[in-house]
């Protein structure tokens, strides 16, 4: 059956598919390279290590130094509340953990501007107790963490349910207790997964735009993550800030796909 | 739902309990968790939205930018999926039953998009379509500009939903169509192309509800002019001029809609694995948020299947 027609229809069907990803995935990819070292390594190195670069770097890393643990402690309780412990209520949880992925991050970003707004509900009473939330780290914070709240939730729900429940079982029959079970049994078989969704959940995090940029206020060296720095380096015309900072972020971006595809494999080992 | 629920309090089945605390401890904590991160903020953002009453909250909504806006991001958003479906199908066929060199270096850059900021995607999209174009296309700041950033964010829900469907999929049947005579594009329509459609349609409304929302690959590229302006910049747009009830408004009819796209692809899930339900199926298909189960026929070998 390998008629001419046949390999005719198969190589129209690869060009236009991998003509259609080459415009849309690899050209962007290439160009940002090239604009970004076109003058030389210096200029978007100085960019990037400039004190407003260095501290959007910093600011970028602390959230996800505290959205990622949080969000992947809630993640594996969360996922064995789901797997393990039949709950009316469970439907309702899942149905919100799946929110942030199809909310809007400008929507997210309104939501807690106006929770933690001067007219707000906590606003208000927190500013009085001397805490800032809104156009400071706090706010940024939560906003991150609203963002990727989903990722190991999801990654981890089903491979909890392929490993099942007997080498639990076993693990208990031989007089572990619920934590041995869990350290020794539960998580080595999770792991991938779990690793699987924190390095979404870190990606996430890193090149969150919206949300943040909403509550952070974007001030230059004190709420800017990279995201923010690169939107207001282009608006101030610093292309070789813009483009350090987005190459800085695509090599993140590029990190984060090769492990994506190093633990698919583990997980399907 | 029934008594047999309540009849067993600690069930029996389990494995393991959450480790170190009971599982209400464990649901208290999620819940809070969840109420404070998510639902409280999203309750203040509606109850701002009806502030000045249901009246206000109209006027808001059909204000004659806020419709712009709106019909705007959902005709964009429609034009996307549909382009984003086609080729979808197609990659995701390519990287499932061709051969060609690179293959898995193209299978691993699908997901650049979910992985890539979208503010440096946006970047990006000025360099090779803005006025530098290095293929002289120059479509910044216009509608184009809207639907290509669109095109850019939601590929891989597509590939990615259709992938496993592929993967799991039997030639036999593909293979009995054709020695019955029937040519490639029947055998598509009338084979390949129902089986695929749950995983389509799925992958489809995530990629919509993703469109209808998406904010950082349209700022910089389709820019904030009246007529390029998507509904989550208007609301960026209304918050920084101080209409915080309109820029609610307009957010609540975005939530509705993500509601709602989570609600169809829910259904979706449903109606596909009511089909057959095949356990293990898709655990770490990445992204597609949840493991879709398609017509296997791969699992048990008898041919009841008659129709």
């Amino acid at each position: 059956m390998r008629s001419a027609s046949s390999r005719r229809s198969r190589w129209g069907l690869r060009t236009l598919g991998l003509g259609y990803l080459a415009l849309l995935l690899l050209a962007p990819l290439v160009l940002i390279f090239y604009k970004t070292f076109e003058h030389g390594l210096a200029p978007p190195l100085d960019a990037i290590t400039s004190p407003n670069g260095l501290h959007a770097l910093k600011l970028s890393l602390l959230m996800v130094a505290i959205a990622v643990p949080l969000n992947t402690i809630f993640g594996i309780g969360c996922a064995l509340l789901l797997v393990r412990h039949r709950w009316k209520g469970n439907a309702v949880i899942d149905a919100v953990i799946n929110l942030p992925f199809a909310i809007s991050p400008v929507v997210i970003g309104l939501s807690l501007f106006l929770l933690y707004g001067t007219k707000g509900w906590l606003g208000p009473d927190l500013a009085e107790a001397g805490i800032e939330i809104l156009f400071s780290v706090p706010g940024m914070v939560l906003a991150s963490i609203f963002v990727s709240v989903p990722f190991v939730v999801r990654e981890t729900v089903p491979v909890l349910q392929e490993i099942g429940t007997e080498q639990e079982q076993a693990a208990s029959t031989l007089g572990a207790n619920a934590w041995q079970t869990f350290w020794r049994v539960t998580l080595p078989a999770i792991r991938w997964g779990v690793a699987y969704g924190v390095v979404l959940t870190t990606a996430r995090v890193l090149g969150e735009f919206g949300a943040v940029s909403i509550v952070s206020g974007s001030r230059s060296g004190e709420t800017e993550t990279l995201p923010l720095f690169v939107q207001k380096a282009f608006d101030n015309f610093e292309f070789a800030g813009a483009y350090g900072a987005s190459v800085l972020l695509a090599l993140l971006a590029l990190t984060t796909l090769l492990a994506m595809n190093v633990l698919k494999r583990k997980e399907d080992a | 739902m029934e008594a047999h629920a309540q009849s067993s309090p600690v069930a029996p089945r389990a494995g393991i309990r959450l480790p170190g605390f009971g599982a209400g401890l464990g649901r208290g904590t999620v819940v809070l968790y969840l109420s404070l991160i998510v639902l409280l903020p999203l309750a203040a953002l509606v109850s701002q939205s009806f502030e000045g009453g249901l009246s206000t909250f109209w006027t808001q909504v059909t204000s004659p930018p806020a419709v712009r806006s709106l019909e705007l991001t959902v005709i964009c958003s429609l034009i996307v999926v549909v382009i984003n479906a086609f080729f979808g199908t197609i990659i995701a066929w390519l990287l499932v039953r061709d051969q060609f060199p690179g293959k898995s270096a193209v299978n691993a850059v699908i997901d650049l998009p979910f992985a890539l900021p979208t503010i440096v995607a946006s970047l990006i999209l000025i360099e090779l379509y803005g006025a530098h174009s290095p293929f002289g296309i120059n479509i910044a700041l216009t509608r184009a500009a809207v639907v290509v950033a669109l095109l850019f964010v939601t590929l891989p829900f597509v590939v990615r939903a259709v992938q496993p469907l592929l993967i799991e999929m039997d030639r036999e049947m593909e293979e009995a169509a054709a020695s019955l005579g029937a040519g490639g594009f029947t055998i598509f329509r009338r084979i390949i192309f129902p089986n695929l459609l749950p995983g389509l349609a799925a992958g489809v409304a995530l990629a919509f509800a993703r469109a209808l929302g998406e904010y950082g690959s349209v700022l910089l590229f389709a820019g904030g002019l009246p007529n390029t302006q998507v509904s989550s910049v208007f609301i960026r747009q209304q918050i920084e001029s101080g209409n915080e009830t309109g820029a609610a408004a307009v957010s609540v009819v975005l939530l509705l809609a993500a509601l709602a796209m989570l609600f169809l692809i829910t259904l979706i899930q449903r109606w596909s694995s009511r089909h057959e339900r095949s356990p293990g199926a898709g655990a770490g298909a990445g992204l597609t948020v949840m493991p879709m189960s398609g017509e296997s026929y791969t699992e048990k070998e008898d041919d009841d299947e008659v129709r």
